[in-house]
Protein backbone atom coordinates (compact mmCIF):
# COMPACT_ATOMS: atom_id res chain seq x y z
CA UNK A 1 0.00 0.00 0.00
CA UNK A 2 1.76 3.11 -0.99
CA UNK A 3 1.03 6.23 0.43
CA UNK A 4 -0.11 8.45 -2.61
CA UNK A 5 -1.80 5.34 -4.65
CA UNK A 6 -5.54 4.76 -4.53
CA UNK A 7 -6.32 0.81 -3.61
CA UNK A 8 -7.68 -0.89 -6.36
CA UNK A 9 -10.32 -3.42 -5.69
CA UNK A 10 -7.96 -6.70 -6.30
CA UNK A 11 -8.99 -8.94 -3.49
CA UNK A 12 -9.89 -12.05 -3.70
CA UNK A 13 -13.58 -12.44 -4.50
CA UNK A 14 -13.58 -15.34 -2.34
CA UNK A 15 -14.23 -13.07 0.90
CA UNK A 16 -16.64 -10.61 -0.68
CA UNK A 17 -15.02 -7.36 0.98
CA UNK A 18 -14.82 -4.41 -1.11
CA UNK A 19 -11.66 -2.17 -0.56
CA UNK A 20 -12.55 1.88 -0.46
CA UNK A 21 -11.03 4.70 -1.01
CA UNK A 22 -12.37 7.11 1.56
CA UNK A 23 -10.73 10.12 0.97
CA UNK A 24 -7.64 11.84 0.36
CA UNK A 25 -10.14 14.72 -1.60
CA UNK A 26 -13.87 12.88 -0.82
CA UNK A 27 -16.65 15.90 0.47
CA UNK A 28 -17.36 14.20 3.44
CA UNK A 29 -13.96 13.82 4.95
CA UNK A 30 -13.76 17.71 5.20
CA UNK A 31 -10.13 18.00 4.84
CA UNK A 32 -7.59 16.40 2.83
CA UNK A 33 -6.93 12.57 4.54
CA UNK A 34 -7.12 9.14 3.56
CA UNK A 35 -9.26 6.27 4.82
CA UNK A 36 -8.86 2.80 3.19
CA UNK A 37 -11.43 0.99 4.26
CA UNK A 38 -12.64 -2.93 3.30
CA UNK A 39 -15.97 -3.19 3.48
CA UNK A 40 -18.80 -6.12 3.77
CA UNK A 41 -21.70 -4.36 2.23
CA UNK A 42 -22.59 -1.24 3.86
CA UNK A 43 -20.45 -2.17 6.90
CA UNK A 44 -16.64 -1.30 7.18
CA UNK A 45 -14.92 -4.45 8.14
CA UNK A 46 -11.04 -2.95 9.40
CA UNK A 47 -9.43 0.94 8.13
CA UNK A 48 -6.36 2.05 7.37
CA UNK A 49 -5.64 6.05 8.21
CA UNK A 50 -3.27 7.74 6.22
CA UNK A 51 -2.40 10.86 6.92
CA UNK A 52 0.22 13.66 5.76
CA UNK A 53 -1.24 15.62 2.85
CA UNK A 54 -0.80 19.34 3.72
CA UNK A 55 1.93 18.16 6.51
CA UNK A 56 3.96 21.77 5.69
CA UNK A 57 7.33 20.99 8.39
CA UNK A 58 5.94 23.55 11.04
CA UNK A 59 8.32 22.59 13.49
CA UNK A 60 11.34 22.66 11.35
CA UNK A 61 10.44 25.84 10.01
CA UNK A 62 9.96 27.24 14.01
CA UNK A 63 13.68 26.49 14.47
CA UNK A 64 14.55 28.74 12.20
CA UNK A 65 12.32 31.72 13.10
CA UNK A 66 12.43 34.36 15.68
CA UNK A 67 9.65 33.61 18.24
CA UNK A 68 7.12 36.74 16.52
CA UNK A 69 7.43 34.62 13.01
CA UNK A 70 5.54 31.89 14.54
CA UNK A 71 2.55 33.16 14.98
CA UNK A 72 1.66 33.05 11.43
CA UNK A 73 2.50 29.26 11.68
CA UNK A 74 0.23 28.50 13.99
CA UNK A 75 -2.62 29.85 12.31
CA UNK A 76 -2.46 27.14 9.89
CA UNK A 77 -3.27 24.78 12.72
CA UNK A 78 -6.47 24.78 12.94
CA UNK A 79 -7.46 27.19 10.85
CA UNK A 80 -11.03 27.14 11.95
CA UNK A 81 -9.86 28.86 15.23
CA UNK A 82 -6.65 30.26 14.38
CA UNK A 83 -6.99 33.37 17.28
CA UNK A 84 -6.80 29.87 19.89
CA UNK A 85 -3.35 29.09 18.29
CA UNK A 86 -2.07 32.75 18.21
CA UNK A 87 -2.97 33.33 22.17
CA UNK A 88 -1.56 29.86 23.39
CA UNK A 89 1.64 30.69 20.99
CA UNK A 90 1.35 34.40 22.67
CA UNK A 91 1.30 33.11 26.20
CA UNK A 92 3.84 30.13 25.85
CA UNK A 93 6.90 32.68 25.09
CA UNK A 94 5.38 35.20 28.09
CA UNK A 95 5.97 32.25 30.43
CA UNK A 96 9.26 31.50 29.22
CA UNK A 97 10.20 35.34 29.44
CA UNK A 98 8.25 35.76 32.90
CA UNK A 99 5.95 38.64 31.21
CA UNK A 100 3.30 39.83 33.36
CA UNK A 101 0.31 40.81 31.46
CA UNK A 102 -2.45 43.32 32.69
CA UNK A 103 -6.09 42.43 33.75
CA UNK A 104 -7.32 44.13 30.98
CA UNK A 105 -5.36 42.58 27.93
CA UNK A 106 -6.33 38.93 29.90
CA UNK A 107 -9.70 39.83 29.11
CA UNK A 108 -9.84 41.18 25.91
CA UNK A 109 -8.16 37.92 24.64
CA UNK A 110 -10.57 35.93 26.64
CA UNK A 111 -13.41 37.93 24.44
CA UNK A 112 -11.06 36.56 21.36
CA UNK A 113 -10.36 33.21 22.28
CA UNK A 114 -14.17 32.51 23.29
CA UNK A 115 -15.41 34.07 20.46
CA UNK A 116 -13.26 31.26 18.49
CA UNK A 117 -14.20 28.64 20.30
CA UNK A 118 -17.94 29.64 18.97
CA UNK A 119 -16.52 29.29 15.81
CA UNK A 120 -15.05 26.34 15.89
CA UNK A 121 -17.59 24.89 17.56
CA UNK A 122 -20.79 26.16 15.26
CA UNK A 123 -18.67 24.73 12.22
CA UNK A 124 -18.30 21.08 13.98
CA UNK A 125 -21.93 21.21 14.94
CA UNK A 126 -23.42 22.37 12.05
CA UNK A 127 -21.56 20.17 9.68
CA UNK A 128 -22.59 16.90 11.90
CA UNK A 129 -26.21 18.56 11.14
CA UNK A 130 -25.27 18.74 7.82
CA UNK A 131 -23.78 15.00 7.06
CA UNK A 132 -27.27 13.77 8.76
CA UNK A 133 -29.48 15.95 6.14
CA UNK A 134 -30.07 18.88 7.77
CA UNK A 135 -29.45 21.47 5.38
CA UNK A 136 -31.25 24.07 7.06
CA UNK A 137 -29.75 24.21 10.24
CA UNK A 138 -26.58 24.34 8.44
CA UNK A 139 -26.75 27.53 6.76
CA UNK A 140 -28.77 29.09 9.57
CA UNK A 141 -26.29 28.93 12.49
CA UNK A 142 -22.79 29.24 9.66
CA UNK A 143 -23.87 33.06 9.34
CA UNK A 144 -22.92 33.88 12.63
CA UNK A 145 -19.29 32.22 11.96
CA UNK A 146 -19.34 35.05 9.74
CA UNK A 147 -20.19 37.80 12.18
CA UNK A 148 -17.67 36.21 14.46
CA UNK A 149 -14.70 36.57 11.38
CA UNK A 150 -16.12 40.20 11.29
CA UNK A 151 -14.97 41.22 14.37
CA UNK A 152 -11.26 39.79 13.65
CA UNK A 153 -11.54 41.66 11.01
CA UNK A 154 -11.95 44.33 13.10
CA UNK A 155 -10.07 43.53 15.95
CA UNK A 156 -6.61 43.07 13.79
CA UNK A 157 -7.57 43.17 9.86
CA UNK A 158 -7.74 39.64 8.61
CA UNK A 159 -10.23 37.04 9.36
CA UNK A 160 -9.24 33.38 8.70
CA UNK A 161 -5.46 33.16 9.63
CA UNK A 162 -5.80 36.24 11.70
CA UNK A 163 -2.18 36.75 13.26
CA UNK A 164 -3.92 38.38 16.60
CA UNK A 165 -2.19 39.69 18.72
CA UNK A 166 2.08 39.99 19.41
CA UNK A 167 4.17 38.59 22.47
CA UNK A 168 3.20 40.40 25.49
CA UNK A 169 -0.44 42.04 24.64
CA UNK A 170 -2.43 42.80 21.45
CA UNK A 171 -1.19 45.01 18.27
CA UNK A 172 -4.05 47.70 19.27
CA UNK A 173 -6.92 48.34 21.22
CA UNK A 174 -10.34 47.05 19.92
CA UNK A 175 -11.84 49.71 18.73
CA UNK A 176 -15.61 51.19 19.23
CA UNK A 177 -16.90 49.74 15.61
CA UNK A 178 -15.20 46.12 17.35
CA UNK A 179 -17.17 46.38 20.77
CA UNK A 180 -20.48 47.46 18.38
CA UNK A 181 -19.91 43.96 16.84
CA UNK A 182 -18.81 42.41 19.83
CA UNK A 183 -22.23 43.56 21.39
CA UNK A 184 -24.26 42.95 18.51
CA UNK A 185 -23.45 39.35 18.16
CA UNK A 186 -23.91 38.65 22.11
CA UNK A 187 -27.39 39.84 21.61
CA UNK A 188 -28.41 37.89 18.05
CA UNK A 189 -26.60 34.92 18.79
CA UNK A 190 -28.11 33.40 21.71
CA UNK A 191 -31.61 33.80 19.90
CA UNK A 192 -29.77 31.78 16.55
CA UNK A 193 -28.38 29.35 18.81
CA UNK A 194 -31.34 28.61 20.54
CA UNK A 195 -33.35 28.24 17.30
CA UNK A 196 -30.72 25.58 16.43
CA UNK A 197 -30.90 23.79 19.35
CA UNK A 198 -34.77 23.79 19.13
CA UNK A 199 -34.24 22.26 15.36
CA UNK A 200 -32.19 19.53 16.84
CA UNK A 201 -31.98 18.54 19.89
CA UNK A 202 -35.66 16.45 20.03
CA UNK A 203 -35.02 16.19 15.99
CA UNK A 204 -36.53 12.09 15.68
CA UNK A 205 -34.85 11.85 12.74
CA UNK A 206 -31.09 13.42 14.14
CA UNK A 207 -31.73 11.56 17.38
CA UNK A 208 -31.59 8.08 15.74
CA UNK A 209 -28.66 9.01 13.31
CA UNK A 210 -26.16 10.44 15.98
CA UNK A 211 -27.58 8.30 19.29
CA UNK A 212 -25.71 5.58 20.07
CA UNK A 213 -23.16 6.10 17.27
CA UNK A 214 -19.63 5.84 18.33
CA UNK A 215 -19.33 5.82 22.03
CA UNK A 216 -16.39 5.53 23.72
CA UNK A 217 -15.83 4.75 27.15
CA UNK A 218 -13.93 7.13 29.35
CA UNK A 219 -10.93 4.58 29.87
CA UNK A 220 -10.96 4.25 26.27
CA UNK A 221 -10.59 8.30 25.68
CA UNK A 222 -7.93 8.46 28.74
CA UNK A 223 -5.70 5.75 26.87
CA UNK A 224 -5.86 7.55 24.25
CA UNK A 225 -4.98 10.65 25.53
CA UNK A 226 -8.41 12.25 24.02
CA UNK A 227 -9.12 15.91 25.24
CA UNK A 228 -11.59 18.28 24.68
CA UNK A 229 -15.36 18.12 23.82
CA UNK A 230 -14.85 14.40 23.13
CA UNK A 231 -13.47 13.85 26.56
CA UNK A 232 -16.07 15.80 28.59
CA UNK A 233 -18.49 13.77 26.21
CA UNK A 234 -17.46 10.65 28.07
CA UNK A 235 -17.95 11.84 31.20
CA UNK A 236 -14.97 13.07 32.36
CA UNK A 237 -14.69 16.94 33.28
CA UNK A 238 -11.05 18.25 32.14
CA UNK A 239 -10.52 21.62 31.24
CA UNK A 240 -7.53 23.44 30.55
CA UNK A 241 -9.29 26.60 31.38
CA UNK A 242 -10.28 25.23 34.89
CA UNK A 243 -7.02 22.86 35.71
CA UNK A 244 -4.44 25.47 34.94
CA UNK A 245 -6.07 28.68 34.32
CA UNK A 246 -4.17 30.85 31.70
CA UNK A 247 -5.38 34.64 30.38
CA UNK A 248 -7.33 34.90 34.14
CA UNK A 249 -9.51 32.68 33.50
CA UNK A 250 -9.93 31.97 37.10
CA UNK A 251 -11.76 35.38 37.29
CA UNK A 252 -14.81 33.68 35.02
CA UNK A 253 -18.01 31.69 36.12
CA UNK A 254 -19.05 29.16 33.95
CA UNK A 255 -19.67 25.37 34.01
CA UNK A 256 -17.63 22.85 32.15
CA UNK A 257 -20.69 20.81 29.74
CA UNK A 258 -20.19 16.81 30.27
CA UNK A 259 -21.72 14.15 28.49
CA UNK A 260 -22.13 10.10 29.65
CA UNK A 261 -21.78 7.81 26.91
CA UNK A 262 -19.59 9.77 24.59
CA UNK A 263 -21.70 9.41 21.31
CA UNK A 264 -21.82 11.56 18.66
CA UNK A 265 -25.21 13.29 20.07
CA UNK A 266 -23.32 13.76 23.53
CA UNK A 267 -20.49 15.60 21.56
CA UNK A 268 -22.84 17.53 19.80
CA UNK A 269 -24.52 18.29 23.35
CA UNK A 270 -21.43 19.03 24.83
CA UNK A 271 -20.50 21.42 22.21
CA UNK A 272 -23.40 23.84 22.34
CA UNK A 273 -23.70 24.29 25.93
CA UNK A 274 -19.78 25.20 25.67
CA UNK A 275 -20.84 27.64 23.00
CA UNK A 276 -23.58 29.20 25.75
CA UNK A 277 -20.67 28.96 28.30
CA UNK A 278 -18.37 31.19 25.68
CA UNK A 279 -21.46 33.36 25.36
CA UNK A 280 -21.38 33.76 29.42
CA UNK A 281 -17.80 34.43 30.03
CA UNK A 282 -17.54 36.87 26.79
CA UNK A 283 -20.87 38.74 28.49
CA UNK A 284 -18.92 39.21 32.24
CA UNK A 285 -15.27 39.19 29.95
CA UNK A 286 -17.43 42.93 28.73
CA UNK A 287 -18.81 43.68 32.54
CA UNK A 288 -15.49 43.40 33.96
CA UNK A 289 -13.54 45.34 31.07
CA UNK A 290 -15.95 48.68 32.47
CA UNK A 291 -14.05 48.51 35.39
CA UNK A 292 -10.47 48.33 34.12
CA UNK A 293 -8.05 51.57 32.73
CA UNK A 294 -8.90 52.45 29.44
CA UNK A 295 -6.10 52.14 26.30
CA UNK A 296 -4.22 49.35 27.71
CA UNK A 297 -3.92 46.42 25.35
CA UNK A 298 -0.11 45.64 26.08
CA UNK A 299 2.28 44.80 29.32
CA UNK A 300 5.04 46.93 29.13
CA UNK A 301 8.02 45.11 28.47
CA UNK A 302 9.40 47.09 25.44
CA UNK A 303 12.43 44.75 25.24
CA UNK A 304 10.05 42.09 23.88
CA UNK A 305 6.80 43.65 22.27
CA UNK A 306 7.11 44.85 18.89
CA UNK A 307 6.39 48.51 18.92
CA UNK A 308 3.56 49.84 16.38
CA UNK A 309 4.85 50.92 12.84
CA UNK A 310 3.94 54.44 13.58
CA UNK A 311 5.83 55.12 16.57
CA UNK A 312 8.98 52.98 14.98
CA UNK A 313 9.02 56.18 12.59
CA UNK A 314 8.83 58.60 15.22
CA UNK A 315 10.56 57.38 18.51
CA UNK A 316 14.44 56.36 18.76
CA UNK A 317 13.37 53.71 21.36
CA UNK A 318 10.77 52.09 19.65
CA UNK A 319 13.17 52.05 16.56
CA UNK A 320 15.83 50.86 18.42
CA UNK A 321 13.58 48.03 19.96
CA UNK A 322 11.76 47.30 17.07
CA UNK A 323 15.89 46.73 15.40
CA UNK A 324 16.35 44.41 18.47
CA UNK A 325 13.46 42.46 18.21
CA UNK A 326 13.16 41.81 14.72
CA UNK A 327 17.21 41.29 14.58
CA UNK A 328 16.21 38.37 17.42
CA UNK A 329 18.58 40.29 19.89
CA UNK A 330 16.19 39.94 22.65
CA UNK A 331 17.52 38.16 26.13
CA UNK A 332 15.22 34.94 26.60
CA UNK A 333 16.45 32.59 29.41
CA UNK A 334 17.51 29.12 27.99
CA UNK A 335 14.81 27.16 29.72
CA UNK A 336 12.00 24.81 28.30
CA UNK A 337 8.58 25.54 28.85
CA UNK A 338 5.52 23.47 27.87
CA UNK A 339 2.27 25.44 27.84
CA UNK A 340 -1.43 24.36 26.92
CA UNK A 341 -4.18 26.35 26.32
CA UNK A 342 -7.91 24.70 25.80
CA UNK A 343 -8.36 24.80 21.90
CA UNK A 344 -11.93 23.83 20.23
CA UNK A 345 -10.43 20.39 19.82
CA UNK A 346 -8.81 19.85 23.53
CA UNK A 347 -5.61 20.49 24.98
CA UNK A 348 -3.37 22.34 22.59
CA UNK A 349 -0.16 22.62 24.01
CA UNK A 350 3.41 24.57 23.24
CA UNK A 351 6.79 21.89 23.97
CA UNK A 352 9.62 25.04 23.62
CA UNK A 353 12.94 24.75 24.15
CA UNK A 354 15.21 27.91 24.23
CA UNK A 355 18.52 28.04 23.60
CA UNK A 356 19.46 31.72 24.13
CA UNK A 357 19.49 31.98 20.16
CA UNK A 358 17.43 33.83 17.74
CA UNK A 359 14.64 31.14 17.73
CA UNK A 360 13.78 28.11 19.23
CA UNK A 361 15.42 24.88 19.37
CA UNK A 362 12.83 22.30 19.60
CA UNK A 363 9.02 23.65 18.86
CA UNK A 364 6.64 21.03 19.43
CA UNK A 365 3.15 21.00 19.12
CA UNK A 366 0.62 18.78 20.66
CA UNK A 367 -1.65 19.22 18.43
CA UNK A 368 -5.20 17.51 20.02
CA UNK A 369 -7.06 16.55 16.30
CA UNK A 370 -3.79 14.44 15.57
CA UNK A 371 -4.17 12.36 18.97
CA UNK A 372 -8.13 12.75 18.87
CA UNK A 373 -7.84 11.11 14.98
CA UNK A 374 -5.89 8.01 15.63
CA UNK A 375 -8.42 6.06 17.27
CA UNK A 376 -10.87 6.86 14.28
CA UNK A 377 -9.77 3.53 11.74
CA UNK A 378 -10.79 1.49 15.39
CA UNK A 379 -13.78 2.53 15.97
CA UNK A 380 -15.27 2.30 12.46
CA UNK A 381 -14.57 -1.68 13.01
CA UNK A 382 -18.06 -2.59 12.37
CA UNK A 383 -19.76 0.33 11.71
CA UNK A 384 -21.93 1.50 8.98
CA UNK A 385 -20.64 4.08 6.32
CA UNK A 386 -22.64 5.93 6.93
CA UNK A 387 -22.47 6.27 10.79
CA UNK A 388 -18.36 6.61 10.37
CA UNK A 389 -19.13 10.12 7.86
CA UNK A 390 -20.72 11.11 11.12
CA UNK A 391 -18.55 10.34 13.64
CA UNK A 392 -15.80 11.54 11.64
CA UNK A 393 -17.84 15.12 11.30
CA UNK A 394 -18.33 14.76 15.07
CA UNK A 395 -14.54 14.23 16.01
CA UNK A 396 -14.00 17.83 14.03
CA UNK A 397 -10.73 16.75 12.43
CA UNK A 398 -9.17 19.62 11.21
CA UNK A 399 -6.37 18.86 8.37
CA UNK A 400 -4.17 21.39 9.54
CA UNK A 401 -3.96 20.66 13.25
CA UNK A 402 -3.56 17.06 11.99
CA UNK A 403 -0.35 17.42 9.96
CA UNK A 404 1.42 20.44 10.99
CA UNK B 1 -7.76 15.29 46.20
CA UNK B 2 -5.65 17.87 47.38
CA UNK B 3 -2.72 18.97 44.39
CA UNK B 4 -0.02 16.77 45.11
CA UNK B 5 3.93 18.64 45.17
CA UNK B 6 6.85 17.84 43.71
CA UNK B 7 8.75 17.61 46.64
CA UNK B 8 6.39 14.69 47.52
CA UNK B 9 6.87 13.30 44.14
CA UNK B 10 10.47 13.58 44.10
CA UNK B 11 10.65 11.86 47.41
CA UNK B 12 8.66 9.19 46.20
CA UNK B 13 9.97 8.83 42.99
CA UNK B 14 13.57 8.07 44.61
CA UNK B 15 12.81 5.57 47.50
CA UNK B 16 11.28 3.40 44.23
CA UNK B 17 14.04 4.40 41.58
CA UNK B 18 16.68 5.91 43.73
CA UNK B 19 19.92 6.45 41.63
CA UNK B 20 17.93 5.53 38.60
CA UNK B 21 16.23 9.01 37.80
CA UNK B 22 19.02 11.60 37.63
CA UNK B 23 18.89 15.27 36.58
CA UNK B 24 15.43 16.28 38.39
CA UNK B 25 14.90 19.79 37.81
CA UNK B 26 11.47 22.26 37.97
CA UNK B 27 11.77 24.69 35.18
CA UNK B 28 8.74 26.91 35.12
CA UNK B 29 7.10 24.85 37.72
CA UNK B 30 7.23 21.32 35.90
CA UNK B 31 9.00 18.50 37.56
CA UNK B 32 11.52 17.36 34.83
CA UNK B 33 13.87 14.31 35.23
CA UNK B 34 15.56 11.95 32.96
CA UNK B 35 15.82 7.98 33.24
CA UNK B 36 18.11 5.16 31.76
CA UNK B 37 16.44 3.50 28.82
CA UNK B 38 16.10 0.25 30.26
CA UNK B 39 14.24 1.43 32.98
CA UNK B 40 11.46 3.61 30.93
CA UNK B 41 8.87 1.65 30.88
CA UNK B 42 9.18 0.99 34.58
CA UNK B 43 9.01 4.53 35.59
CA UNK B 44 6.02 5.24 33.45
CA UNK B 45 3.93 2.21 34.59
CA UNK B 46 4.75 3.12 38.18
CA UNK B 47 3.94 7.01 37.25
CA UNK B 48 0.46 5.72 36.14
CA UNK B 49 -0.56 3.08 38.13
CA UNK B 50 0.66 3.70 41.43
CA UNK B 51 -2.59 5.06 43.59
CA UNK B 52 -1.26 8.25 45.22
CA UNK B 53 0.69 10.19 42.16
CA UNK B 54 -1.82 8.38 39.47
CA UNK B 55 -0.60 10.15 36.26
CA UNK B 56 -2.91 8.15 33.93
CA UNK B 57 -2.84 10.83 31.49
CA UNK B 58 -0.24 10.59 28.51
CA UNK B 59 -0.09 14.16 27.22
CA UNK B 60 2.40 13.91 24.72
CA UNK B 61 5.70 12.07 23.10
CA UNK B 62 8.06 13.51 21.07
CA UNK B 63 11.84 14.01 20.73
CA UNK B 64 15.23 16.79 21.08
CA UNK B 65 17.99 16.14 19.05
CA UNK B 66 21.52 17.40 20.38
CA UNK B 67 23.88 16.85 17.91
CA UNK B 68 27.43 18.43 19.88
CA UNK B 69 26.27 15.62 22.51
CA UNK B 70 25.67 12.92 19.75
CA UNK B 71 21.98 12.41 21.54
CA UNK B 72 18.55 12.34 20.95
CA UNK B 73 16.58 12.87 24.02
CA UNK B 74 12.76 11.49 23.91
CA UNK B 75 10.43 13.01 25.91
CA UNK B 76 7.57 12.60 27.50
CA UNK B 77 5.31 14.84 29.19
CA UNK B 78 2.52 13.08 31.62
CA UNK B 79 -0.40 14.64 33.33
CA UNK B 80 -2.24 13.51 36.39
CA UNK B 81 -5.88 14.83 35.78
CA UNK B 82 -6.50 13.50 39.90
CA UNK B 83 -3.80 15.61 41.62
CA UNK B 84 -3.77 17.74 38.82
CA UNK B 85 -0.27 17.93 38.09
CA UNK B 86 2.71 17.49 35.41
CA UNK B 87 5.99 15.24 34.88
CA UNK B 88 8.51 15.40 32.18
CA UNK B 89 10.67 12.75 31.15
CA UNK B 90 13.52 12.72 29.39
CA UNK B 91 15.74 9.49 28.45
CA UNK B 92 18.95 10.31 26.45
CA UNK B 93 19.82 7.96 23.55
CA UNK B 94 22.56 7.86 21.14
CA UNK B 95 21.85 9.25 17.70
CA UNK B 96 23.60 6.26 16.51
CA UNK B 97 21.29 3.86 18.05
CA UNK B 98 18.03 5.26 18.82
CA UNK B 99 16.30 2.48 20.29
CA UNK B 100 13.32 2.65 23.17
CA UNK B 101 11.04 0.33 24.15
CA UNK B 102 7.24 1.05 23.14
CA UNK B 103 4.99 2.99 25.42
CA UNK B 104 1.80 1.33 23.34
CA UNK B 105 1.55 -1.10 26.33
CA UNK B 106 0.27 1.62 28.41
CA UNK B 107 -1.62 3.74 26.53
CA UNK B 108 -3.23 3.23 23.11
CA UNK B 109 -2.74 6.94 22.23
CA UNK B 110 1.52 6.45 22.12
CA UNK B 111 0.90 4.73 19.21
CA UNK B 112 1.02 7.66 16.62
CA UNK B 113 2.94 9.80 18.89
CA UNK B 114 5.59 7.40 18.87
CA UNK B 115 5.03 7.29 14.99
CA UNK B 116 5.63 10.56 14.80
CA UNK B 117 8.84 10.64 16.70
CA UNK B 118 9.97 7.75 14.62
CA UNK B 119 9.50 9.72 11.49
CA UNK B 120 11.15 12.92 12.15
CA UNK B 121 13.78 11.29 14.17
CA UNK B 122 14.66 7.61 14.00
CA UNK B 123 13.74 6.93 17.10
CA UNK B 124 12.93 2.75 16.94
CA UNK B 125 10.27 2.18 19.74
CA UNK B 126 10.19 -1.84 20.33
CA UNK B 127 7.47 -3.39 20.66
CA UNK B 128 5.31 -0.62 18.66
CA UNK B 129 2.65 -2.70 16.97
CA UNK B 130 3.16 -0.55 13.57
CA UNK B 131 5.99 1.73 12.92
CA UNK B 132 5.87 3.21 9.71
CA UNK B 133 5.95 7.20 8.73
CA UNK B 134 3.29 9.00 9.20
CA UNK B 135 3.38 12.36 8.27
CA UNK B 136 6.42 12.29 5.62
CA UNK B 137 6.39 9.98 2.43
CA UNK B 138 6.80 6.38 2.92
CA UNK B 139 9.94 6.50 0.74
CA UNK B 140 11.93 9.43 2.25
CA UNK B 141 15.48 8.90 2.80
CA UNK B 142 16.24 10.54 6.06
CA UNK B 143 14.22 11.50 9.57
CA UNK B 144 14.21 15.19 8.69
CA UNK B 145 14.11 17.06 11.95
CA UNK B 146 17.55 15.91 13.48
CA UNK B 147 19.80 18.98 13.42
CA UNK B 148 22.10 17.88 10.38
CA UNK B 149 19.46 18.66 7.77
CA UNK B 150 18.99 21.83 6.70
CA UNK B 151 15.79 23.64 6.44
CA UNK B 152 16.58 25.68 3.14
CA UNK B 153 19.59 26.00 0.34
CA UNK B 154 22.52 25.93 2.58
CA UNK B 155 23.88 27.95 -0.41
CA UNK B 156 21.68 30.75 0.46
CA UNK B 157 23.79 33.79 1.71
CA UNK B 158 21.41 36.64 2.91
CA UNK B 159 20.58 34.78 6.24
CA UNK B 160 24.23 34.18 7.11
CA UNK B 161 24.59 35.02 10.74
CA UNK B 162 27.79 36.95 10.48
CA UNK B 163 25.88 39.74 8.48
CA UNK B 164 23.95 40.36 11.30
CA UNK B 165 26.82 40.56 13.45
CA UNK B 166 26.05 37.22 15.60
Amino acid sequence: MTHNQPVYTDNDPQDGLVTLNLGPTHPATHGVFQNILQMDGERIVSGVSTIGYIHRAFEKIAEHRPFYQITPLTDRLNYCSSPINNMGWHMTVEKLLNIQIPKRVDYLRVIIMELSRIADHIICNTIIAQDTGATTTFLYLFQYREHIYEIFEEICGARLTTNIGRIGGLERDFNEVAFAKINKFLKEFPVALKEFESLLNRNRIFIDRTKGVAEVTAENALSYSWTGPLLRATGIDYDVRVSEPYSSYQDFDFEIPVGTSGDVFDRYLVRNEEMWQSVRIIEQAIEKLKSEPKGIFHADVPDFYLPGKEEVYNNMEALIYHFKIVMGEIDAPKAEVYHAVEGGNGELGFYLINDGGRSPYRLHFRRPSFINYQMYAKMSEGMLLSDAIINMSSLNIIAGELDA
Amino acid sequence: MAKATNTELVDLLGEKFGEQLFDVSEPYGLLTFSTNKDKVIDVLSFLKENGKINFNFLTDITAVHYPEKEKIAVVYHLHSMVSGIRVRLKVFLHENDPRLASATVLWNGANWMERETYDFFGVKFEGHPDLRRILNVDDLPVHPMLKQYPLEDPNRVDKKDEYFGR
